[in-house]
């Protein structure tokens, strides 16, 4: 990353080139019966910051993970730098490699230390040695405030302390786009703040690029200080699309009304 | 009894060769049982199809049978382990180990595949998601984790192959059970002989149910 790029006081996020980094051209999906993905069309630009809402079961989980392929789709394609995304096999997983996810569950390694959370991936993919490795790991982990529990074991932090080593995890193998599924739906109130402000820290950071960013979320406030763009999603379409100010203050669709009604009122 | 502790070198020689059959095949078993394991939770359908009838023919099957047809099936074959005897191991010793792990890693890959459904799929997505392959996957994250869920019923699938080595005692090795049987025949006082020996496997089979009880409690703490 450079840090060339001193335009950044009025709208850091308009990305300087208009050649998206994530397609989703026509995408179908369904589980059995359920038709949980239907026509999407979405296409996200590099430093662009996507947030993705809507009801439960409107597939917004779904969209987020079918971009590094956790989820297979049965229609259309899906593009990553202008490539398809591959089958399951050693093209994915290095693919998987460049796009970071963050879960609702946290999912970090029970069995590993923090820091060995951070450093898996950059030793048995990237193929680092273990001294660089540690101490990248350790640079994310500072990053993400919480160097300090390095030696400990998940278990034994906070939700929101596991959530942000779960950060750290995906950032240490300097992805070029992270997804992030409900990244705060699993943490107590007083927790989501430390996880919505690293987050916001990497859609608008003081230095450097922004990175691109899809956040399945109800975070209406994070939503509104980080996102370039809201898709609103129900019944497995993209229902609305527009920037964040005009979606929560002027939403078109009832569906949207009647959606941001229910979360809004109190 | 007092036959036995006059030859009490052959009491211990006999033992040295059960356990000799017994870590020679859990280590076997292990290793092949967590290969299977792995082949039936894979996404090679292939794969997943050769080891699950593998476990249902082999699993269903009486180990004397598998003996018989490893020490006896497989010579007329022409496969006579002639490598083996090279390197200086007893080609019946090595053909009782190959018994013993073909049937007992059906049960440990049984047991680690529970253990495997054990771990959360959550695990095994989030090193997906980190770029590992399914063997990465596999061997860095799930089967660390499947294998601490797994230590209880191990030791138990690893104390009857303790007591399965005494099949080979049908096919001449001078196991415990054969050498038991060598001190009854020429004794006319069975039982105290039956005790000395049931004695040795008991305390052998303490060993294992020790070590298994300090690997469940050492893996509960480092978490």
């Amino acid at each position: 990353m450079t840090v060339s790029d001193t335009a950044t006081s009025d709208n850091p996020h308009q990305p300087g080139t208009d050649d998206p980094l994530v397609v989703l051209d026509h995408v179908d999906k369904h589980f059995g019966d359920l038709h949980v993905l239907r026509d999407i069309n979405v296409s996200i630009r590099r430093g662009e910051v996507v947030v993705v809402i809507g009801p439960s079961g409107s597939g917004k989980s779904t969209l987020c993970r079918t971009i590094n392929r956790l989820e297979t789709i049965d229609g259309g394609t899906i593009s990553l730098n202008g490539v398809p995304l591959p089958e399951e096999g050693k093209e994915l997983a290095a693919l998987r490699a460049e796009v970071g996810m963050v879960f609702q569950s946290f999912n970090l390694f029970a069995h590993k230390t923090i820091l060995e959370n951070v450093t898996l991936g950059l030793t048995k993919v990237r193929k680092t040695p273990k001294k660089s490795a540690d101490e990248a790991a350790m640079r994310q982990l500072k990053r993400v405030g919480v160097a300090e529990q390095a030696g400990k074991y998940p278990a034994q932090l906070s939700g929101g302390q596991q959530q942000r080593v779960a950060i750290a995890r995906a950032l240490a193998m300097e992805p070029q786009l992270m997804l992030f599924d409900e990244p705060t739906s699993a943490l107590d109130p007083e927790m989501i703040k430390e996880v919505l402000d690293v987050m916001v820290g990497l859609a608008k950071p003081e230095q450097g690029e922004p990175m691109t960013m899809v956040v399945v979320t109800h975070e209406m406030g994070f939503a509104r200080t980080a996102a370039d763009r809201v898709l609103f999603m129900a019944d497995g379409q993209i229902v609305e699309e527009n920037t964040p100010e005009e979606f929560f203050t002027n939403p078109r669709s009832d569906r949207a009304k009647d959606f941001l009604g229910k979360i809004l009122k109190h | 009894m007092e036959l036995v502790l006059s030859n009490f070198d052959l009491y211990l020689s006999a033992f040295r060769l059960t356990i000799g059959l017994f870590l020679v095949s859990a280590v076997g078993s292990l290793l092949l049982g967590t290969l299977l394991a792995a082949m039936r939770v894979g996404p090679i359908a292939f794969m997943s199809k050769a080891a699950t009838v593998y476990i249902t023919v082999v699993r269903n099957t009486p180990l004397l049978i598998i003996f018989v047809f490893v020490i006896i099936g497989l010579p007329k074959l022409g496969i006579l382990f002639r490598s083996v005897e090279e390197l200086g191991i007893s080609s019946f010793f090595f053909r009782a180990c190959l018994a013993l792990t073909l049937y007992t890693s059906t049960f440990v890959a049984e047991a680690i595949r529970s253990g495997i459904n054990a771990v959360p799929l959550g695990q095994a997505e989030a090193a997906r998601a980190i770029g590992l392959t399914f063997g990465g996957t596999m061997t860095q994250v799930v089967l660390p984790q499947a294998f601490r869920a797994t230590v209880p019923p191990l030791a138990s699938v690893f104390i009857a192959l303790l007591k399965n080595t005494s099949v080979a005692y049908a096919f001449g090795i001078l196991e415990a059970t054969a050498r038991m049987k060598y001190f009854t025949n020429i004794s006319g006082n069975d039982l105290p002989i039956f005790l000395i020996f049931a004695a040795g496997y008991v305390v052998l089979v303490e060993i294992i149910s020790f070590g298994a009880n300090r690997l469940e409690r050492r893996w509960r703490v480092a978490r």
